[in-house]
């Protein structure tokens, strides 16, 4: 034998390893995770999302105020601003008396007394030549297109020469135009108009019902309070807007993720019945699926809407979730489907059925396993698809019933109000973009991680 | 399969998805809690018997249903209920050749935009303005329309503020200036989702044998990108053509509601909040029918272009 050693065919000694692993041997699952834990934008979003969920949960636990309360004393305030109030007596009412007035003393529209949250008193001299006044209040300078503001009073007696406002005060500066009449004409070239900077005031009977001072303390007239903490402001109703930020987050994520979930849940039913059973029924089952995807979304979750109405009291969260469900299952089904025909045709399913395995363990243990990945990249990806559609609906007001809040009601306030506190639509608004973001990253990155054929070119 | 009976297929079965629209629609609104004449004062037995009458309220819903199906067929929407003596059909010409004009512009936009873009990021793969148009795509699909929409209204007031001129006008309708941005910000979301399909379709042609060969006869470069890569790589864009197209009309409704645009869409929202019954039936079931005629157009387009389409 040419080139033959006898060594060659003597018996291998047994110290000696014929084969050996590299690696030690990995589940689908466990690879998934690694090359997800390798991908820091998904991992980032991951924890984003972990934190987001505590943040909704747990958050109420620590921040427990209610979300549908009002803090009368501060509305729409941007975070962060100064919420000091003097201390004050309560109020007593006010007759104007002449000495009060000083009248006479011809210092035209004056302020008496301090102007305070709680009152602002006003004075002026009388013209004999009038038949009456017109009182206008403004919070914007009086320009040339003279625009008082709102009347706030009209007197027909020219001796009344005094008006008391406490109609909605709140800290800044109010510009107060006081108009002579002759009958129902007014006088324009007599006006007067008077800037007035009131300041922020509470009582003591008042700091007391709303808890805001200690047992110990002993605070009194002219003392300094601060009022309640808003971390991050109030809305245009003076509810806290962190309250009002994680109960918009159950509702917004509970739609979000609760929807997904069932319909997902019904489409693998659906799509892995039509798969497996194939023939007629597919074919029937899938016409009906494509039948769903044709109609306009949009459109008939407004109907669905509209339909079952919201009753009063109700929250519109159950009829939301239906709507989703029903319309948003088929694409899912078809997902599964065309996964399913193709694993029928693998060996491993014939060696299974060759043993002696029967059609539900079939279908339980090798068939739906090996569709997970894919109906986990879906539902990733149905999420952020479901909170927009929750978002949507709520911001044309087809949504959640008030006071119930949702990020996409709370936009819906928060964006009328936007040039001058913008505050009350960002806050929503990026909630919004950042779980919708969190979610397309980590959905991306489940999308490499889970399946090869999806797998995002990079 | 002959591209007259694929066409043809796809019609009937169109009709059937508006007629399922119409009925759908037709009962939902029955299902609605209340009726319209319900804040009526002054109502006896005899009025509303009367009233009814005059509406074809008292026949039987069977009879109704097919009183409004007849009707549709005609195309007769009905009178509304809460603008008096105003005809739905009368809404519908006047308002929506608004969105229209919105919607073609945003379309136009968000398809220019998308195939550039998607083309650029291909062209400068993972490098810098691959990473930075990216990252605006992952934006531009995770910020709701009504934000982009506000964004853009504060924008265009701090710009006019800061150059002390009406550069754009801040909501309304009427010239260039005020379509420009609202049919802009209606396009932004789908010009990322396009701009997406185009890089990974774009990615897929640039390794295929034919642009090799292209490469191997010594064309331009310029010549192989506009000819064999981007003519091919819209191909799969223009499939999301018609999804789009009824996402930037659902999205009209936002847009319209934000910069006062007098479309349809904002006619439609309206309707809805004030349950004017006539009005939400007509609009709901012109949207499905025109949402339903564009993904077939958009479908049958497709074949045509794409001859494997009809095949399957």
């Amino acid at each position: 034998m040419p080139n033959g050693h006898a060594y060659d065919f003597s018996p291998l000694r047994r110290t000696e390893i014929s084969q050996s692993q590299s690696r030690p041997s990995l589940s689908y699952w466990q690879d998934a995770w690694i090359r997800l834990k390798a991908n820091t934008r998904a991992l980032i979003s991951l924890y984003l999302l972990i934190g987001l969920l505590i943040f909704t949960l747990f958050g109420p636990l620590l921040w427990n105020i209610d979300p549908a309360a009002q803090d009368l004393d501060q509305i729409s305030r941007p975070p962060g601003e100064d919420r000091r109030a003097l201390i004050v007596p309560e109020y007593s009412p006010w007759t104007g008396s002449a000495s009060d007035l000083e009248v006479g003393s011809g210092q035209g529209l004056r302020l008496i007394g301090e102007a305070t949250t709680q009152s602002i008193r006003l004075g002026w001299d009388p013209t004999d030549t009038v038949t009456g006044y017109r009182v206008y209040r403004n919070i914007y300078p009086i320009g040339q297109e003279r625009a008082y503001g709102i009347p706030r009073a009209e007197f027909f007696d020219s001796r009344i020469v005094n008006f008391e406002d406490r109609l909605d005060l709140k800290e800044g500066i109010y510009y107060f135009t006081v108009v002579p009449m002759k009958g129902k004409e007014q006088l324009l070239d007599l006006t007067e108009t008077l800037a007035v900077e009131v300041k922020r005031v509470t009582t003591v009977r008042e700091a007391n019902q709303k808890g805001l001072i200690g047992l110990t303390e002993e605070l009194g007239v002219g003392d300094f309070i601060d009022l309640a903490f808003h971390p991050l402001g109030t809305d245009y109703l003076g509810r806290d807007m962190l309250a009002r930020l994680m109960a918009g987050a159950r509702v917004s994520l509970f739609i979000g993720i609760g929807a997904p979930l069932f319909f997902v849940t019904f489409g693998i039913l659906f799509g892995a019945t039509a798969g497996f059973l194939g023939g007629k029924t597919d074919q029937v089952m899938m016409r009906f699926a494509d039948f769903i995807v044709a109609l306009p979304f949009l459109l008939f979750m407004i109907l669905f809407k509209i339909a079952f109405g919201i009753g009063p009291g109700e929250s519109g969260i159950g009829p939301m979730l239906v709507a989703l469900v029903v319309l948003m299952w088929p694409a899912t089904a078809r997902l599964v489907r065309g996964q399913i025909l193709q694993i029928r045709e693998q060996g491993y399913i014939s060696a299974s059925q060759l043993l002696g395995g029967k059609t539900l363990y079939l279908i339980l243990r090798h068939m739906l396993p090996n569709t997970l990945g894919v109906v986990l990249v879906t539902l990733t990806f149905a999420i952020p698809s479901a909170i927009f559609t929750e978002a949507f609906l709520s911001f044309i007001g087809m949504g959640v019933a008030p006071p119930t809040p949702s990020w996409g009601s709370m936009s819906n306030e928060g964006i009328k109000t936007m040039l001058t506190t913008p505050h009350e639509l960002i806050f929503p608004a990026v909630l919004i973009s950042v779980t919708v973001l969190a979610f397309n990253l980590l959905g991306d990155g489940l999308r490499d991680a889970l399946d090869a054929r999806m797998r995002n070119q990079e | 399969m002959a591209i007259a009976a694929f066409i043809t297929k796809r019609l009937i079965q169109g009709v059937f998805t508006v007629w399922f629209i119409a009925t759908a629609t037709f009962f939902a609104m029955h299902n609605v809690p209340g009726d319209p004449l319900l804040n009526e004062r002054a109502m006896t037995e005899a009025i509303r018997a009367n009233v009814e009458a005059k509406y074809g309220l008292d026949k039987p819903l069977g009879t109704q249903y097919l009183i409004y199906l007849s009707n549709l067929t005609r195309g007769d929407f009905g009178i509304s209920f809460t603008q008096e003596n105003r005809q739905v059909n009368d809404i519908i010409r006047e308002h929506f050749p608004v969105s229209a004009i919105l919607g073609v512009l945003a379309v136009l936009f968000a398809a220019v935009g998308g195939i550039l873009w998607g083309a650029l990021t291909a062209l400068y793969r993972n490098r810098i303005p691959d990473y930075l148009i990216m990252f605006f795509v992952i934006l531009g699909i995770s910020v709701p329309s009504f934000v982009i929409a506000a964004l853009g209204q504060l924008v265009i007031v701090n710009m006019n503020s800061a150059l002390g001129i009406t550069l754009f006008p801040v909501a309304g309708w009427g010239t260039l200036g005020h379509m420009l941005v609202p049919s802009m910000v209606l396009g932004l979301g789908t010009m990322a989702y396009l701009t997406r399909l185009m890089r990974s379709s774009m990615l897929e042609i640039v390794s295929s044998d034919y642009v090799r060969t292209a490469k191997a006869k010594g064309l331009p470069p310029a010549r192989i990108f506009a000819k064999h890569q981007l003519r091919n790589a819209i191909l799969p864009v223009i499939t999301v053509l018609g999804p789009a197209i009824a996402a930037i009309t659902t999205g009209g409704f936002v847009v319209e509601l934000v910069f006062a645009i007098p479309g349809l869409g904002r006619y439609f929202v309206q309707a809805v909040q004030q349950l004017d019954y006539t009005v939400i039936m007509g609009t709901t079931v012109f949207y499905g029918a025109f949402l339903v005629f564009m993904v077939i157009f958009v479908d049958v387009l497709y074949g045509l272009i794409d001859p494997r389409v009809r095949m399957s």
